[in-house]
């Protein structure tokens, strides 16, 4: 292979072209470690829930009323990320520029549900430990949703000023790629903190 | 005019007028603006290097300290609150901003040379990745200099550390220290990994890289994984200090073991991946001075990944003496015996490196060489205490100081002054003195052994650990005297190594491009190297590119003078993953103040939180919002989107 590098060298992209670059591998390493903190908070609590004595487990049957629609609005925004990026890819602007914008306003209002879920606890932060570990869980994952609506508000503005094309938008690819992680991950703290109990998980 | 989408790159010869256009292409601009603004790996890997060292410095000064303490039963030079911050102090400072910033450094000089690259794969990363660990350095030592540095071992167990024990800044000093330290470390761990895959030179298929890369590579992955987890079990410890949370203290149902899970599920790879980037030191070092390859290279990265793989799964070895289940006990323990295969591995290859060599004993030859020694003597200590019962005898003693010193001094220490003496000439261009440095090994390795060595029996005769002084029960006395002189000698030779790099700077003799005649590509270029590496850009055809003529063998040779010239921009070559096949010209950033924002903006934002001041907080929060996207926003120049279409 060495002599045919020299003798008869390739064409190559430069930079990078459509997702393919080194900032695919960066951005992949980086929610690779993400994803840990997410695993090691989970372990946190099916290591406490399994070692603690009953009645550690405050709501043995959390309600899903509020929850299930919100889970299911996060998916569905992920999925007009997925929409957004297809419109970039096809140099489609007003699909990407919609569609980022209905990922937004649908991330938003996981957020905002999340918060009256919140309000809505007869517990708080400090009550038991049960306690502490869903606030700081659910509000680890809302920091991560928040760094993710910046994420999609900065490419919705890159989008507007007409950077990206079919081949330049590998900042549009992870971009997207982190929103999906962070609506990924969710699945996990939701299964964890609103299904296992209904399983009998520390009940 | 839109910049081409596709080029294939010229290929050509080094000449003056190349290399005169790659300067000013690469170079960094004089005075303070470049100074914090550099993105260069060498500059960054030298101040990594130096700023590690100085942490050295530090550490040992307290490690003196605590000697003196301990030099004969019942002195009080210091109160036991002071002990406990200093003992605590010189674990922090050793094991987190010595021992990994140092590897981190070499391999940052190193690693782009060694794979034929003009630089890291994200070099404005690998800038924030330095300025992290130095504002978090600075943060931690803060707290020590005002009296509140860590004050419960570096491991730090709840409930000691918890709010009713500890009620001084210190755990806060150290939880928000540890956590601003993890982000450098994080962002390095992920430099290193996308640079080892994506930055090789043509040809250099993978299973052709040192065995240094291997090291490092296997030390970022975990450290990918396993910070978060020492990330969040500090953040858990904060919350519960200050806003009264309940993840440890068992009175309101929370668990104190998940610190100790927390905290090893994390330390237990970190202790590989302070030594395995070493151990790829002497994999690549020690054969250079045997005059041959090393034997076995396949077998030795292969048991790299292996100690890694299996470290991931031992770290309940620490906890043994806390009461869990006999049968995660017993799985842990075999778990722990286990690992000595990989790590026997590396050392059978060595010895049959050196047996098949023809040596050549210089002062990073006798570094090297007496590592092995040193591994043996740390590996058995630890292959003692893997066993249950053992460990029970055992733990908290000072033979468990003596093990972790053997393996931290043993398998960092020792090959990093190896290779300091061995790299030196490359980053200076000046060879350490070689006469200076016999009595710089023979200071080192005679004082370690005296100061450790007898600690093993201290430890047998049951002294315990992190007690700021004793009674002279049977020989306790004598030996802490022992062990006290053997860490001034030690420090005596370390001190050595610095006298003998502060005077063969100036004074050393010229290295020339390759003084060890060693075989691999940062010894093609000259002493130090150009800002931009190699002109052009090396085709490797096997892992002994300068060794190709004298070992024979089939196959294509590499090629070094002539090659890829990429001189359109500021640019390296990107290839596959495994077969290291052209697949792109990376663009490669400008210099760049963004990442020293972004460290200040953070550092502002840790300080706000420690002193619960909310407004600096979010200002430096802020601030890092800002750099962050200023760093991030899509530039033309890097093709990271369309040129402006008007």
């Amino acid at each position: 292979m060495a002599d045919a590098v020299i003798s008869s060298p390739a064409s190559l992209p430069v930079g990078p072209m459509g997702r393919h670059g080194v900032g695919w591998w960066g951005a992949g390493t980086l929610i690779a470690s993400e994803a840990a903190l997410f695993a090691y908070l989970l372990f946190s609590y099916y290591y406490t829930g399994a070692t603690a004595p009953a009645g550690w487990l405050l709501e043995p049957r959390p309600s899903l009323k509020l929850a299930l629609p919100n889970t299911l609005l996060l998916l569905l925004s992920s999925v007009f990320a997925w929409w957004a990026e297809q419109g970039v890819l096809k140099a489609r602007r007003p699909q990407a520029l919609l569609g980022f914008a209905a990922a937004v306003l649908m991330g938003s209002g996981f957020a905002a549900v999340q918060w009256l879920e919140w309000q809505a606890k007869s517990y708080g932060l400090g009550t038991s430990n049960y306690a502490s570990l869903y606030f700081v869980t659910t509000g680890f994952h809302m920091a991560h949703v928040i760094v993710g609506l910046a994420v999609l508000i900065a490419l919705f503005v890159w989008t507007a000023l007409d950077y990206f094309s079919r081949r330049r938008r590998l900042v549009v690819s992870a971009g997207v790629l982190y929103w999906h992680f962070v609506d990924a991950v969710w699945l996990f703290v939701f299964t964890t903190y609103y299904l296992t109990p209904y399983l009998g998980f520390a009940r | 005019m839109r910049p081409a989408e596709l080029r294939t790159p010229a290929i050509g010869i080094d000449t003056v007028e190349h290399q005169a256009k790659l300067l000013q292409l690469w170079e960094t601009s004089p005075g303070l603006k470049g100074f914090f603004s550099t993105v260069d790996h060498k500059q960054i890997g030298i101040r990594y290097i130096v700023t590690a060292f100085i942490f050295l410095g530090l550490g040992g000064i307290e490690a003196l300290v605590i000697r003196l303490q301990l030099a004969g039963p019942n002195l009080s030079l210091l109160t036991p609150a002071q002990y406990n911050q200093f003992y605590s102090t010189h674990g922090m400072t050793m094991i987190f901003l010595y021992a990994a910033p140092i590897l981190s450094g070499f391999s940052n000089y190193l690693w782009p040379l060694l794979l034929g690259s003009r630089d890291m794969a994200f070099p404005r990363l690998n800038a924030l990745s330095y300025w992290i660990y130095v504002a978090s350095g600075l943060f931690l030592y803060a707290g020590f200099l005002t009296g509140n540095g860590p004050n419960d071992g570096w491991f730090n167990y709840v409930p000691n550390a918890s709010r009713d024990f500890n009620p001084g800044l210190n755990q806060d000093f150290y939880a928000l220290g540890m956590i601003f330290f993890g982000i450098s470390t994080t962002v390095g761990a992920a430099n290193f990994v996308v640079t080892a895959f994506k930055t090789r030179a043509p040809g250099m298929s993978i299973n052709r890289v040192p065995i240094l890369v291997w090291g490092t590579l296997t030390a970022s992955v975990a450290n990918l994984l396993v910070v978060p987890a020492v990330s969040l079990a500090f953040f858990l410890l904060w919350m519960d200090r200050q806003f009264g949370t309940h993840f440890f203290d068992a009175a309101q149902g929370g668990q104190p073991l998940l610190w100790q899970h927390l905290f090893w599920i994390f330390a237990h790879p970190w202790v590989y991946a302070i030594v395995l980037p070493a151990m790829g030191m002497v994999s690549d070092g020690l054969p250079v001075f045997c005059r041959r390859p090393l034997v076995g290279y396949h077998w030795v990265a292969l048991s790299t990944i292996a100690t890694m793989i299996l470290g991931f799964g031992v770290w309940v070895h620490h906890m043994f003496a806390t009461g869990l289940p006999g049968l995660g006990l017993s799985f842990f323990s075999a778990a722990s015996l286990l690992i000595t295969l990989p790590s026997a591995v590396a050392v059978f290859a060595w010895l049959a490196t050196i047996w098949l060599g023809r040596p050549v004993i210089n002062t990073a030859f006798l570094f090297f060489a007496s590592m092995i020694i040193l591994f043996v003597i740390g590996g058995v200590s630890g292959f003692m205490t893997a066993s249950v019962p053992v460990d029970w005898q055992l733990t908290d003693t000072y033979f468990v100081v003596a093990h972790i010193h053997y393996v931290l001094i043993g398998i960092n220490v020792f090959p990093v002054v190896g290779a300091t003496y061995f790299w030196f000439p490359k980053m200076t261009g000046r060879l350490l003195d070689e006469r200076l440095g016999r009595w710089n090994f023979w200071t080192m390795f005679i004082g370690f052994n005296l100061a450790f060595l007898p600690m093993h029996v201290t430890g047998l005769l049951g002294m315990p650990r992190r007690v700021y002084t004793y009674a002279d029960y049977g020989g306790w006395g004598i030996l802490n005297l022992v062990t006290s002189v053997g860490s001034f000698v030690f420090a005596a030779g370390v001190l050595l190594l610095f006298v003998n790099v502060a005077r063969s700077l100036k004074n050393g003799r010229e290295a020339g491009k390759n003084p060890w005649d060693a075989p691999t590509l940062e010894w093609s270029v000259s002493s130090p190297p150009p800002v931009y590496n190699f002109a052009v850009i090396p085709t490797v055809a096997s892992r002994h590119p300068l060794w190709e003529s004298r070992l024979g063998g089939a196959g294509a040779l590499s090629s070094l003078d002539r090659g890829m010239l990429l001189d359109e921009g500021k640019e390296t070559v990107g290839t596959t993953a495994i077969d290291a096949v052209p697949e792109r010209v990376l663009e490669m950033p400008q210099d760049s103040v963004a990442p020293a924002l972004l460290a200040l903006g953070l550092s502002l934002c840790f300080a706000g939180l420690l002193l619960k001041l909310w407004l600096p907080a979010g200002a430096g929060a802020g601030l890092a919002a800002l750099a962050i996207l200023a760093w991030l926003w899509p530039r033309t120049d890097l093709r990271e989107r369309e040129p402006s279409r008007g």
